[in-house]
């Protein structure tokens, strides 16, 4: 596990034709990651996403994909992605191959991948056109007699990049909020990359023990990255941009505004400390939040009893050896 | 004024406002409710206004016990989980929530409804190269097989979004499943309730066909006959949709859409 910028984490663990998925169902999506990705070029890559959202519609825009896997195309009730729109429905600039699930069939295939599993059931798609359009959905008989039931196949990212309210030097990844599917997706890739909004001390993470949804054995590279969830957001941090989100049917339907979007937000931009900068303190102010602390949680320590003195040391010894 | 004399609000029968009403009403006696966003964030904080005010409303992105201090502007907004009673991670949501069967209705959009319930959220055209690509899955196909029962409202109500057959079946009818394998019947009911700008089309039994219950005032039986892609079988008991009392339109006007997000 290194502590590392983004630029470096891009460079080693990205190449062009990649499985790449960048995670985060409405929350915590790692906009900063996927923009690097975007400035460093890298071509041919296929991107899996439950919700492509506005980031996979510029990252295909930006010619990073050659394939997109995903289980919702649009960006809820803020819009349209017409980019991936236009690839699909004219081929322009040029198709795209989209290999669709469901919502649960997406997360079906990262357990899978994440479980060390080959495939994984799933109560859906009885009479649905998706198996049809989807081939690698199959139905499988029960063997323990029951009816046949439909499977997806494990899914195991070359590597992930996943955005989170904070970790430790060790990797230890804490959020809240909405988890998604973060930490399958995690346990599924090959390598993963996780932004963070802050690198906290080692106590602040052992203090809350629960909090941790991916363990730093998971981790390969953590980057502090203030604001790489943004305009997406960060429970407690910030609220997601609804304004750029409605903004984004009018850009991604105008492919030159789009392009010019791309160069003056990501090619000419060095990193996302400049991208916060470029936004504004009145843009960034608008999404801030009021604190509302959880309550805190009482793990408990274990007493020494009593009399035991410098014998303590010994008493945790024999019960670790026993 | 008309609205002052009765309690009852003459808003259009196609607008935002009726349909949202007659929606809310669908959800009288639900427990658990797997609330989408748009029209269904209305109509469920409307029913928790009126007279479900202990429904437990459920998002796919993982909240339940959902308590919004304003009006959520998507199914993975902050403010569903700030003061919510849990939040699970979507493979607990899907796999435990929804599977596991402890949804009571299910809330669904579609561009196509066809004869026995079945959606259509993919594709308009070709499949390889659709004219229309549309938004897809996400998780209705989980719902819809495993939601107690599910309702539907579409803003079009005419041989396009009520065809005799779908361009592609995202998430089946029980009565599809039934065809393609009779062991393979999912266990909800699937889509219950079709709510459109011209009345409502209930689903009694879960293997058959839809069938005009409502017609909402002003409108004709013939008018949605000549509307519907197939031919449409009446209730014997076809009544005219009550209008909207005016205080559930000034609650969805003045305290639940106050930016006017999904109301025009």
């Amino acid at each position: 596990m290194t502590l590392t910028d983004l630029a470096s984490a891009v460079r080693e663990h990205v190449e062009d034709g990649m499985t790449v998925a960048l995670e985060g169902f409405g929350h915590l999506i790692p906009y900063a990651a996927g923009h690097e990705i975007i400035r460093q070029r890298r071509r041919d890559l296929t991107l899996c996403r439950m919700t492509p959202d506005l980031l996979y519609d510029q990252m295909i825009a930006a010619g990073c994909a050659r394939r997109l896997v995903a289980s919702f195309f649009a960006s809820g009730s803020a819009g349209g992605l017409h980019e991936i729109r236009r690839r699909v429905e004219h081929h322009d600039p040029e198709p795209l191959e989209v290999e669709e699930y469901s919502h649960y069939g997406m997360v079906c295939r990262y357990t899978a991948g994440a479980s060390g599993l080959p495939f994984m059931p799933l109560r859906s798609y009885a009479g649905s056109d998706l198996p049809r359009l989807n081939p690698r959905i199959r139905r499988v008989a029960d063997p323990y007699g029951g009816p046949d039931v439909h499977v997806v196949p494990a899914l195991r990212p070359d590597v992930a990049f996943l955005h989170a309210q904070r970790a430790d030097a060790d990797g230890n990844v804490q959020m809240w909020g909405i988890l998604g599917a973060q930490q399958e997706v995690a346990y599924a890739s090959r390598r993963v990359v996780v932004t963070v909004e802050e690198v906290v001390p080692s106590e602040v993470v052992r203090a809350d023990p629960n909090r941790t949804v991916i363990p730093a054995h998971a981790v390969d590279a953590v980057v502090e990255c203030p604001g790489g969830a943004y305009p997406s957001y960060a429970q407690g941090h910030y609220d997601r941009d609804n304004l750029f989100y409605r903004d984004w049917t009018a850009i991604s339907r105008d492919p030159a505004r789009l392009a010019a979007w791309l160069t003056e937000w990501v090619h000419d931009l060095p990193d996302r400390a400049a991208y916060l900068e470029r936004l504004g303190a009145e843009r960034w102010a608008s999404v801030g939040v009021d604190p509302r602390p959880s309550g805190e949680v009482d793990y408990g320590a274990r007493r020494v009893p009593a009399g035991l003195g410098d014998r303590a040391g010994d008493l945790t010894g024999e019960v670790v050896g026993g | 004024m008309t609205a002052v004399d009765t309690g009852l609000s003459d808003v259009a029968v196609d607008s935002t406002e009726f349909l949202a009403v007659v929606a809310a009403r669908e959800l009288a006696g639900a427990r658990r409710v797997f609330a989408g966003v748009g029209l269904p964030t209305l109509a469920v904080d409307l029913a928790r206004r009126t007279h479900s005010p202990d429904i437990d409303l459920v998002y796919e992105s993982g909240v339940t016990g959902a308590a919004p201090e304003a009006m959520a502007e998507g199914i993975a907004d902050s403010v569903l989980v700030s003061g919510a009673a849990s939040v699970v991670s979507i493979g607990a949501l899907f796999g435990y929530v929804l599977q596991g069967g402890h949804v009571d209705v299910g809330f669904l959009g579609a561009a196509q409804v066809d004869r026995w319930g079945s959606l259509n959220t993919s594709l308009i055209g070709d499949w390889e190269r659709p004219t229309v690509r549309l938004p897809g899955g996400g998780g209705a196909p989980e719902i819809i097989a495993n939601a107690g029962r599910c309702v539907v409202v579409m803003r079009r109500h005419d041989p396009g979004a009520l065809p005799a057959a779908l361009d592609f079946c995202t998430s089946p009818s029980p009565a599809r499943a039934h065809a393609e394998d009779p062991r393979l019947v999912p266990p909800g009911h699937g889509l219950a309730t079709l709510i459109t700008p011209l009345g409502v089309l209930r689903r009694p039994d879960p293997l058959g066909e839809l069938e005009l219950a409502q017609v909402h005032p002003g409108v004709r039986v013939d008018d949605v006959l000549a509307a519907t892609g197939w031919p449409l079988r009446v209730a014997e008991d076809l009544t005219e949709t009550p209008r909207p009392a005016a205080s559930d339109v000034r609650l969805l006007r003045e305290e639940i859409d106050t930016v006017r997000l999904y109301l025009r």
